[in-house]
């Protein structure tokens, strides 16, 4: 089968690979039908993420067909339509049974590796690096698919690939991000980063009922998309104006109740700061640039909360611990734990509630994965999301 | 069934009694001699070494281009990546001889360090001719400090502490104690019924080839060693308590001497059972063949908590879970293989 390859640092191949055959008795083989870049595979694609090996098969945002199943899959049979979500998860640990999916204690073949950066592991991901179990990720003809009995979601009524293929992982990120602010009436919410998940925080923010949504990026066209398309009250461009100026304008003093960072490791900020934790991260002295973080942490208002959906991997620098102590502020944080979303999020697709398909620019054959990766990090001709087909 | 007899946990203790390398003259001698310089002293020596990692180590983070065309190796990515790795190895090192009590691991540990500077070496002399002469003359240094390094680090085994002054006592230098846990979700009972039929263990456990059961208290182990080797015992059971503990120790002439217990613990709030595991051996070569085999990825603590891992899957999920690249042998791409599964499932 054709697979999208990791060959080191901005180098990527679609390869011939061998197909993926059943391993463990609860897989099944997914025939791909969509699959997406997702903002996160950016950070593999830029070489930050450790432990990725030549011919790593990338992705981990992917739907399809039942093709196989391993003979303990009672669920789905073959010829099913499912989403697939990005943590493997399996439904009985003591994190899956505490709706923790993304934390599944047996899922990761690796975690002594992930134990050791971080104490303890996660969940095992799709293509996404060793570390994190070495799967086989879903930009590729065929996926295996383990914990099928647990995962993947049946899709049985006639909404499209773009309609349901982000409940993968991006409209399940933006919602959760959102949730974790427990908005109440009257919140203003600020969302920085106005990529494919912060246009969903900022959508899901709507749906839980904020008075505001403030949206922060630099790229004019996504700043559209968020107030057009996602449900933005106000934009700021942060290389236009003082974000902490505006948001304390916004709010008359009071910031916003609370902050989503949907930016992660790889923020972009001023030129000073920027040069600093880009400089900082190219030493080795931090694996990350927490330049929204920290914004975030600033901004927020006393007591209030900051809730962090973008992805980090290792250590930053200057972390603002005095301001997150002295306004009593609470961090929520986490990866997704998809499967408590997929099936709720569905129901409001199909109720109309949200359509996701609006932050798809790009369409392309699996065969131009590398062009998609290139034009996505660069943001060229209006970039925010490309969904590759097989 | 149970029996009285308690397992013998000071059993390695006793095997290395007679591996003391501190003879009655060595215990007695005077220091000066220790004083007289870096050479002569060992622990000045682990000094001088540590602050010579530091200094390499710093080196190989701040300028690995140029550090990479001194040593005569390519200046290409995949080589400044293990020279900055490197350098970050050379700098934990120093810290940890500088900051040891005891420095003698820490210094071990460098000759380590230096095997892989050898290999990283060794594969550019092969693979870059332009290099070769600087690489070679690179080898010849790392071979020096290496021979340094064992000095220091045998000296140091000699029971002379990081004061210049002696141990106080021989410390054990041949078996590896081994202690690990896991919670599982499943009560103690089905725990220890599982783990009771010892013709189960191979299933989770990696180095285990077969058990098999000779009779109620005996029974015949074999496992792979490092290299491709095996290895073989019979154990007998010592101890055990239904849903509570087992444990067993290996027969006169095993290959590897061995003894462990493993005891069952109801979780608080219902949370299953936890599995608290110890285990002795002596490994062919005492603690030096222990490092090597730690190099080559084989450290017994964390070959103990793998096997926990996938116990805790085989009860809780049915089976020991795959990734695409867990099916290999060795490092490998997170793609599917051509044959399937290159390990086979016991």
């Amino acid at each position: 089968m054709k697979a999208n390859c990791w060959m080191g640092k901005k180098r990527l191949e679609v390869q011939d690979v061998p197909d993926p055959k059943i391993l463990n008795a609860r897989d099944a083989i997914v025939r791909i039908t969509s699959t997406a870049i997702c903002g996160s595979d950016l950070h593999l694609y830029n070489g930050f993420i450790p432990t990725m090996e030549k011919g790593d098969i990338l992705g981990h945002e992917f739907m399809g067909e039942v093709v196989e199943t391993g003979p303990a899959v009672k669920n789905l049979k073959v010829g099913d339509r499912v989403v697939v979500p990005f943590p493997i998860a399996c439904g009985a640990c003591s994190m899956c049974q505490r709706d923790l999916f993304s934390l599944c204690e047996n899922s990761n073949p690796n975690a002594w590796i992930a134990e050791k950066l971080m104490g303890h592991s996660p969940a095992g991901l799709f293509g996404y690096s060793h570390m994190l179990g070495g799967y086989a990720g879903g930009q590729a003809e065929y996926a295996r698919v383990p914990f099928a009995d647990v995962g993947p979601l049946k899709i049985s009524n006639g909404l499209s690939d773009d309609q349901v293929l982000f409940l993968s992982d991006i409209l399940p990120t933006g919602y959760m991000g959102a949730e974790m602010c427990n908005i109440q009436p009257g919140d203003v919410i600020a969302v920085w980063g106005c990529g494919p998940v912060g246009q969903f925080a900022i959508a899901s923010a709507k749906m839980l009922g904020a008075e505001r949504i403030i949206g922060i990026d630099r790229f004019p066209y996504r700043l559209r998309m968020a107030a057009e398309k996602a449900g933005a009250t106000e934009t700021i461009n942060y290389e236009q104006e003082s974000v902490l100026e505006r948001l304390l304008e916004l709010t008359a003093g009071r910031g916003p109740d609370a902050c989503i960072d949907a930016v992660g490791m790889e923020a972009h900020g001023h030129a000073a700061v920027y040069a600093y934790d880009r400089a900082k991260q190219a030493l080795m002295l931090e694996t990350d640039r927490p330049i929204a973080l920290r914004e975030a942490i600033t901004a927020c208002r006393s007591g209030g909360t900051v809730s962090v959906i973008g992805v980090y991997g290792g250590f930053i620098d200057k972390f603002p611990m005095g301001a997150l102590m002295n306004k009593s502020l609470t961090i929520r944080t986490g990866q997704t734990h998809v499967q408590r979303y997929m099936r709720p999020l569905l129901e409001r697709i199909e109720r109309g509630e949200i359509d996701p398909s609006f932050v798809i620019t790009h369409h392309m054959s699996l065969s131009e994965a590398p062009r998609g990766f290139d034009m996505f990090l660069h943001k060229r001709d209006n970039c925010e999301k490309v969904v590759l087909t097989a | 069934m149970t029996t009285a007899t308690r397992p013998d946990l000071t059993v390695g203790q006793k095997h290395n009694g007679s591996r003391t390398r501190i003879s009655a003259d060595e215990w007695n001698a005077p220091s000066e001699q220790r004083r007289q310089g870096p050479l002569s002293d060992p622990t000045r020596m682990a000094r001088a070494l540590g602050w010579f990692s530091i200094g390499l180590g710093l080196a190989e983070i701040a300028a690995p281009r140029r550090m990479a065309r001194m040593i005569g190796v390519d200046d290409d990515n995949t080589h400044r990546n293990f020279l900055l790795a490197y350098g970050l190895r050379e700098i934990a090192a120093g810290v940890a001889i500088l900051a040891a009590d005891r420095p003698t691991g820490a210094v071990w540990a460098r000759v380590g360090g230096d095997v892989m500077d050898l290999a990283f070496l060794g594969q550019s002399l092969s693979s870059n001719p332009s290099g070769r002469s600087r690489a070679a003359a690179a080898t010849a240094a790392v071979l020096g400090v290496t021979a340094l390094d064992v000095l220091t680090g045998r000296r140091l085994a000699q029971g002379i502490d990081w004061r210049g002054e002696r141990g106080t006592a021989p410390r054990p230098s041949g078996a590896v104690h081994v202690q690990e846990s896991i919670t599982v979700g499943r009560p103690p009972e089905e725990v220890y019924r599982f783990w009771r039929d010892f013709e189960h263990l191979p299933e989770f456990m990696e180095h285990l080839e077969s058990v098999r059961v000779l009779d109620e208290r005996r029974s015949h182990w074999r496992a792979r060693a490092p290299a491709g080797s095996s290895v073989e015992w019979d154990a007998e059971i010592v101890d055990d308590r239904p849903n509570e503990l087992v444990s067993w120790r290996s027969v006169s002439d095993a290959d590897v001497p061995n003894m462990g217990t493993v005891r069952f613990v109801r979780a608080p709030g219902d949370r299953g059972t936890e599995i608290h595991v110890e285990l002795r051996y002596d490994p062919p070569g005492g603690k030096a063949g222990a490092l090597v085999a730690k190099l080559f990825g084989e450290e017994p603590g964390q070959q103990v908590k793998g096997d926990l891992r996938r116990l805790k899957q085989v009860l809780e999920t049915g089976e020991v879970v795959h990734s695409d690249a867990s099916v290999h042998r060795g490092m490998h791409p997170a793609q599917p293989s051509a044959s399937g599964t290159e390990r086979s499932h016991r």
